[in-house]
């Protein structure tokens, strides 16, 4: 009597533990996520939550991560960093997410960073600014380039061609704005003075004036142009339309199918720095990248029938980086996993090869950017 | 230095043309009704856009256009007859706010069915920019001037030669005398948001290759264009033509001249200057009472 009812009680202890681990293991991983998906900045934040929610569910067809499933929580700050601070604050505190994604703008990154810190949530922010991971703060980390980058990658073409003088024409967006500063800084390591500097409104709807100024700058040997979206494409049709003979530059903000097409005849030649991701056909099959790209082009593609962008780019970086990270930290105990992202070596994504370090927490550097120039209405990469 | 200075001037003429185009639709709502058609620019941007996206589906271009412009149409009589007309006892500082709600709902509804992308059509007279000494100008430029011409004169024999442009200027003045002398100003009412509409998306269409055209054109030229029909004078075609040529070419000598930085602030110096010069324009009729 008694031996069978230790045994009645052994089985339920073992299928209480049984049950209780298979609880555990069905317990998904939270990943929370702040994006601006309505609002100024929905071009960018539509994209990145597209993007998130395609992975996290092909993720968890796959089989999920360590046996558990992924769930993905998030909230639109309609581009208001206020906002972002208290949907940080929500996920943090009372969905307990194990990790961040987001701040789509610089703004909304900034005001989530006090919480991450505090709470020592790892996050990954999609935003572009280089203040958000410099100085270093131990939990924020970022995937896409920086615009100094940009005017680096430019900067060094331009070098290799032996140009000294250039004339810089910069929307006056914010994102014009930010490129404008960052050149400034930079073009001197570089050996390149700028001998004009003129801006242009991004609705505006002819740039001749400003584009014959800097044809009349002495010594001028290029112009680049930091600028996005119609704007950039309509100074490079005035271009061709004075017949300009100087090189002309144009930065990421512009690395677009759309761009080629708007432009017309007067986008050949034009160069610009370019994430792998737009410029993927084009990539040599040996490119580490190339797969990456490729992949997650089509995916992309064939759910939302619309061509990809880069931010949707930098939102399948952050979580690939998570979970990869998650992966070799084997756990999602947070200090852990925040000690494997910062130790992500040679992981590959769509912005570029990702090598984190404590001191560097973007981990890019400026191969992330291909140099490409248009021919015959296509992209040819040059390096 | 004569070069550069045509070239800053085409530059103008290029942007003024197209402040002009859109100016002169307010014109017609303006004489109709003393109403300012806040969504004026969004009727040019339907224009633009509806041409591309029919032109993408394989349209040939001048159908294309043709049949957004007929469009455009309906939704300017649509935007009349639901949301102006029920309000027809409203003063016009309402039916002013309507008329910025109806932009808001067109743009809303663009960008959800025709996306957040910038679209081009081909210009009518290819793309071979005429030189004139040293400067350049594209032909589309001169489709832009020479449109804006047509209209003008149009406006000037409807408003000044037929019954029914007199009697929509009737309606203005004095609703209820007019309809005491038989004009019925419901219909005229309908038909200047009609033709205003039409016209908006005829320039829309035409400015589209210079000026390229997305979701959000609209509040650019809608904002210009008003700025141009004020400085020229609201309900003078002539007016509001040079308005914006002169606008244009202000800007684009601040580029050129002074720095690019200041030229956004011309357009505000600008109305502020005529405001407080010449409060109806530099075209308008001499300050006076309307009774």
């Amino acid at each position: 009597m008694i031996h069978r009812n230790i045994g009645k009680a052994l089985v339920a202890g073992v299928l209480f533990v049984a049950g209780a681990s298979a609880a555990q293991a069905e317990d998904p991983i939270k990943i929370g996520a702040v994006l601006s998906v309505t609002g100024p900045a929905s071009y960018l934040g539509d994209p990145e939550l597209k993007t998130l929610e395609t992975y996290v569910k092909k993720i968890n067809d796959e089989g999920g991560v360590l046996g558990r499933k992924l769930q993905l929580v998030h909230y639109d700050d309609g581009t208001q960093a206020a906002k972002a601070n208290s949907f940080a604050k929500r996920l943090i505190e009372s969905d307990r997410v194990d990790a961040l994604i987001g701040g789509t703008t610089t703004g909304a990154t900034m005001a989530m960073v006090p919480l991450a810190e505090k709470a020592e949530v790892p996050f990954v922010s999609l935003a572009g600014a280089i203040v958000v991971i410099d100085p270093v703060k131990k939990w924020v980390f970022k995937t896409p380039h920086t615009d100094r980058m940009a005017a680096e990658k430019v900067f060094e073409d331009m070098k290799k061609r032996g140009i000294t003088k250039v004339g810089l024409l910069s929307d006056t967006g914010g994102f014009g704005q930010s490129g404008y500063k960052e050149a400034k800084q930079v073009v001197g390591n570089y050996g390149i003075t700028l001998v004009a500097e003129e801006t242009y409104n991004p609705s505006d709807t002819d740039m001749t004036a400003q584009l014959t100024k800097i044809n009349g700058a002495p010594g001028v040997e290029a112009v680049f142009v930091f600028g996005f979206g119609q704007g950039a494409a309509i100074v490079t049709r005035n271009y061709g339309q004075l017949n300009m003979r100087i090189p002309l530059y144009q930065s990421h903000g512009v690395a677009s199918n759309e761009f080629v097409t708007l432009s017309g005849k007067s986008a050949e030649g034009v160069r610009m720095p370019t994430p792998a991701l737009l410029v993927a056909d084009a990539l040599p099959a040996d490119d580490p990248q190339k797969s990456t790209v490729v992949s997650y082009n089509e995916t992309y593609r064939n759910i939302y029938k619309s061509d990809p962008s880069t931010f949707g780019g930098y939102a399948y970086d952050a979580l690939a980086l998570i979970v990869d990270a998650i992966k070799r930290a084997g756990s999602t105990d947070k200090a852990k996993v925040r000690d494997a992202l910062e130790q992500t070596g040679g992981f590959v994504g769509t912005t570029g090869v990702f090598n984190m370090s404590p001191t560097d927490h973007m981990g890019l550097d400026l191969t992330a950017f291909r140099m490409a120039e248009v021919r015959n209405g296509t992209w040819k990469l040059l390096d | 230095m004569l070069a550069d200075f045509l070239q800053f001037l085409f530059s103008g003429i290029t942007v003024g043309a197209a402040y002009a185009l859109a100016a002169l639709g307010f014109t017609i709502i303006y004489n109709t009704s003393g109403v300012i058609n806040f969504a004026q620019g969004e009727f040019i941007m339907l224009g633009g856009m509806l041409s591309a996206a029919l032109i993408a589906t394989g349209v040939p271009m001048y159908l294309a256009i043709a049949l957004a412009i007929v469009a455009t149409g309906a939704v300017g009589l649509i935007i009349e007859k639901f949301a102006i007309e029920p309000a027809k006892n409203a003063d016009v500082i309402t039916l002013i706010i309507i008329t910025i709600g109806a932009a808001l709902i067109i743009r809303g509804l663009v960008q959800v069915f025709l996306g957040k992308g910038t679209h081009s059509l081909p210009p009518f007279s290819g793309d071979q920019p005429v030189a004139f000494l040293g400067a350049t100008l594209l032909p589309q430029s001169f489709w832009v001037l020479g449109v804006s011409f047509v209209i003008v004169v149009l406006l000037g024999w409807f408003f000044g030669a037929t019954t029914f442009g007199k009697a929509m200027l009737a309606t203005s003045y004095n609703k209820m005398a007019s309809r005491l002398v038989g004009i019925n100003t419901k219909v005229i009412l309908l038909l200047s948001f009609g033709l205003s509409a039409i016209l908006g998306a005829a320039g829309g269409a035409i400015l589209a290759p210079i000026t390229l055209t997305s979701y959000d054109i609209g509040i650019m030229l809608g904002l210009k264009g008003f700025v141009a029909a004020v400085l020229g004078g609201m309900g003078s075609g002539v007016g509001v033509v040079a308005g914006g040529l002169i606008l244009g070419v202000a800007e684009a000598m601040t580029a050129g001249y002074l720095s690019s930085s200041y030229k956004d602030a011309v357009p505000f110096v600008l109305i502020l200057l005529i405001l407080f010069v010449r409060p109806n324009g530099l075209f308008g009729p001499p300050s006076s009472e309307r009774v």
